[in-house]
């Protein structure tokens, strides 16, 4: 009994973050499961079972498609920019950049990442603004002045307008994440396709792009999880509007939680997002673990 | 698995690139490297300048001189942004942020000590239960959170904030601090302990100073994390008077729909103390970021 409480007495060290854990982030998780099956408002506070009844109404509703289509849109335009041009850079930078120059680049680059995305949020809505935001009178500048538009009041544009305003926050962040990568690459690989008269582009596809192969999967995997939470810039930006076309799954289910007082129906949209990104990340896990067994 | 020392540029001998053969073709493609650097350098930073010119201008410059410098220094934008709610907003987030900076570092100092030393009762277990803390979003709890927080009394209090950013920061914190805890020596300990030190002496004297640069890092990222926060500071504080800057910086603008300098003046205060502490503390946030990633 005396050795049992011993031993038992090391949770000292856990109980303060095993607590917090499991009241502030598995009881919620598992609650929004149970109560995505129940309806109930600010009028009949007493949650009332329901069935699948959230479900039902979510996936039959166009604007929970829209909201999920506009995530799937970030994810792809996000994997294009933060994995893709943002390799590019990093890679451009270790091969034509002095040392002093690039660690100042390297800086430049990352400071949107190092303000709020808020900040940044309005920022752009004032560059986007119709009358007199820079975009358009950047357009109109260079004689494209037909294209300026209120690119955060129209339904086609304003998803996207978003999307771009996120791609200027994040590129720099994942073009540093690729560049510390690259830096672990030893330089003797570098000398032998040296040495073997190996071209840039090609010393790239032959060692640069294998070697961060593990960062790669990493920052596409993050990229894509982040696309399906996003919720800052759209609330900041355009709340969803106009006429729901810049839903994303997290602000409809602010709005539908918050403002239209449906919460069953909130919960089962946030089931959706669990569902997802829990699989993204599980499947991230799972595959790094091969990774190391293998090797 | 990835080397500690990750923000440093190892590299000596940068100049070891195939450079001598300067083809036509080497020479544009450098030419179109440098291009991409440059353009993307100015697409990055000419946002951010002209924020904080912008907050210099007066409403006539702002609107007819997008381009144009400001034509004096009017720091009394600064003043009447912070006179306008920016200080009590600047005040609550130093608030919270500190406060969940000192917690999420502690507790999980504490907890990565536990695990990384000692034999607890169902240790996996818990090791299993913070990784899958990883794994969970904070969107999805949001509406489960809502009803706890009221419930325990919480929500519209700093306590709400400083508790979340603490409960969803500690898988990761955790993560990190215990990374480098591993690589102590036990040496260490086994010596602690001959003189008669306690496991708690060992923890506050020995090993916390040991560990101080990745509870620097660690604490880095929790001041960017929390003072950006914004979905959080949204639902669960609803009184003015404890609104966090993201949040009350997008009640300034609607407030202020027309008096662009102002706003503006208010963005760039709020940006910068981010900024500044990355551009201080450059090493220990790539540190983090990238150990923390890289798990």
């Amino acid at each position: 009994m005396g050795a049992l409480l011993t031993r038992w007495r090391a949770w000292v060290w856990v109980l303060p973050a095993v607590a917090l854990l499991l009241v502030f982030v598995y009881y919620p998780i598992v609650d929004n499961l149970r109560l995505s099956f129940f309806s109930w408002n600010a009028f009949s506070p007493e949650p009332r079972f329901v069935g699948v009844d959230n479900y039902t109404e979510m996936f039959t509703d166009p604007v929970f498609w829209r909201a999920l289509l506009n995530n799937v849109a970030y994810a792809v335009v996000s994997l294009v920019f933060q994995a893709g041009l943002s390799l590019v850079l990093a890679a451009l930078l270790e091969e034509l950049v002095g040392k002093r120059l690039r660690g100042l680049l390297r800086t430049l680059y990352f400071i949107p990442a190092a303000m709020s995305i808020t900040v940044a949020g309005v920022l752009f809505s004032f560059l986007y603004n119709p009358r007199y935001g820079l975009v358009n009178e950047a357009l109109q500048a260079v004689g494209l002045g037909h294209l300026a538009r209120a690119w955060l009041g129209e339904e086609s544009s304003a998803i996207w307008s978003v999307i771009a305003m996120s791609q200027w926050q994040s590129i720099g962040y994942t073009a540093v994440l690729f560049v510390v990568a690259m830096q672990r690459i030893p330089r003797e690989y570098y000398e032998a396709a040296k040495v073997d008269g190996s071209g840039a582009v090609r010393t790239f596809f032959s060692i640069t792009l294998p070697m961060v192969r593990e960062m790669t999967t990493l920052i596409v995997i993050l990229t894509i999880s982040g696309a399906f939470l996003v919720f800052n810039e759209v609330m900041v930006m355009t709340a969803g509007g106009p006429d729901n076309s810049s839903q994303v799954l997290g602000t409809w289910l602010y709005r539908k939680a918050f403002f239209e007082d449906d919460m069953g129906y909130a919960a089962s949209v946030a089931t959706v997002i669990f569902v997802i990104t829990f699989a993204i990340a599980a499947g991230q896990l799972a595959l790094s673990r091969r990774r190391r067994y293998d090797s | 698995m990835i080397a500690l020392d990750s923000g440093v540029d190892r590299r000596t001998t940068a100049k070891h690139r195939p450079r001598a053969t300067m083809s036509f073709r080497s020479v544009v493609g450098r030419v179109l490297g440098w291009t991409l650097l440059g353009a993307f350098a100015v697409a990055v930073l000419y946002p951010v300048l002209w924020m904080v010119l912008s907050g210099f201008k007066d409403n006539q410059e702002v609107f007819n001189q997008p381009w144009g410098l400001p034509g004096e220094l009017r720091w009394e934008n600064y003043a009447r942004a912070w006179d306008l709610g920016v200080t009590r907003y600047f005040t609550n987030s130093v608030i919270v942020t500190s406060a969940s900076i000192v917690a999420t570092t502690l507790i999980s100092a504490w907890a990565a000590y536990g695990l990384c030393r000692l034999k607890l009762p169902f240790g996996n277990g818990v090791a299993l239960l913070v990784l899958g803390g990883l794994l969970l979003s904070p969107t999805v709890a949001l509406i489960p959170l809502f009803r706890l927080l009221t419930a325990i009394g919480l929500f519209d209090t700093y306590w709400a904030l400083i508790v979340l950013y603490t409960a969803f920061r500690i898988p990761f914190t955790i993560f990190l601090i215990r990374a480098y805890m591993i690589e102590l020596p036990r040496s260490v300990d086994e010596a602690a302990t001959i003189d008669g030190a306690t496991r708690a002496q060992i923890f506050w004297r020995v090993i916390l100073p040991m560990s101080r640069p990745i509870l620097v890092s660690a604490a880095l990222l929790q001041a960017l994390f929390a003072w950006n926060e914004f979905a959080f500071a949204l639902v669960f504080v609803s009184d003015e008077s404890l609104k966090t800057l993201p949040v009350g910086l997008v009640s300034m603008q609607s407030r202020l729909l027309t008096d662009w300098p102002v706003v503006l003046a208010g963005l760039t205060i709020a940006a910068l103390p981010t900024i500044l502490l990355f551009l201080i503390g450059q090493r220990q946030f790539l540190r983090g970021l990238t150990e923390g990633v890289g798990k």
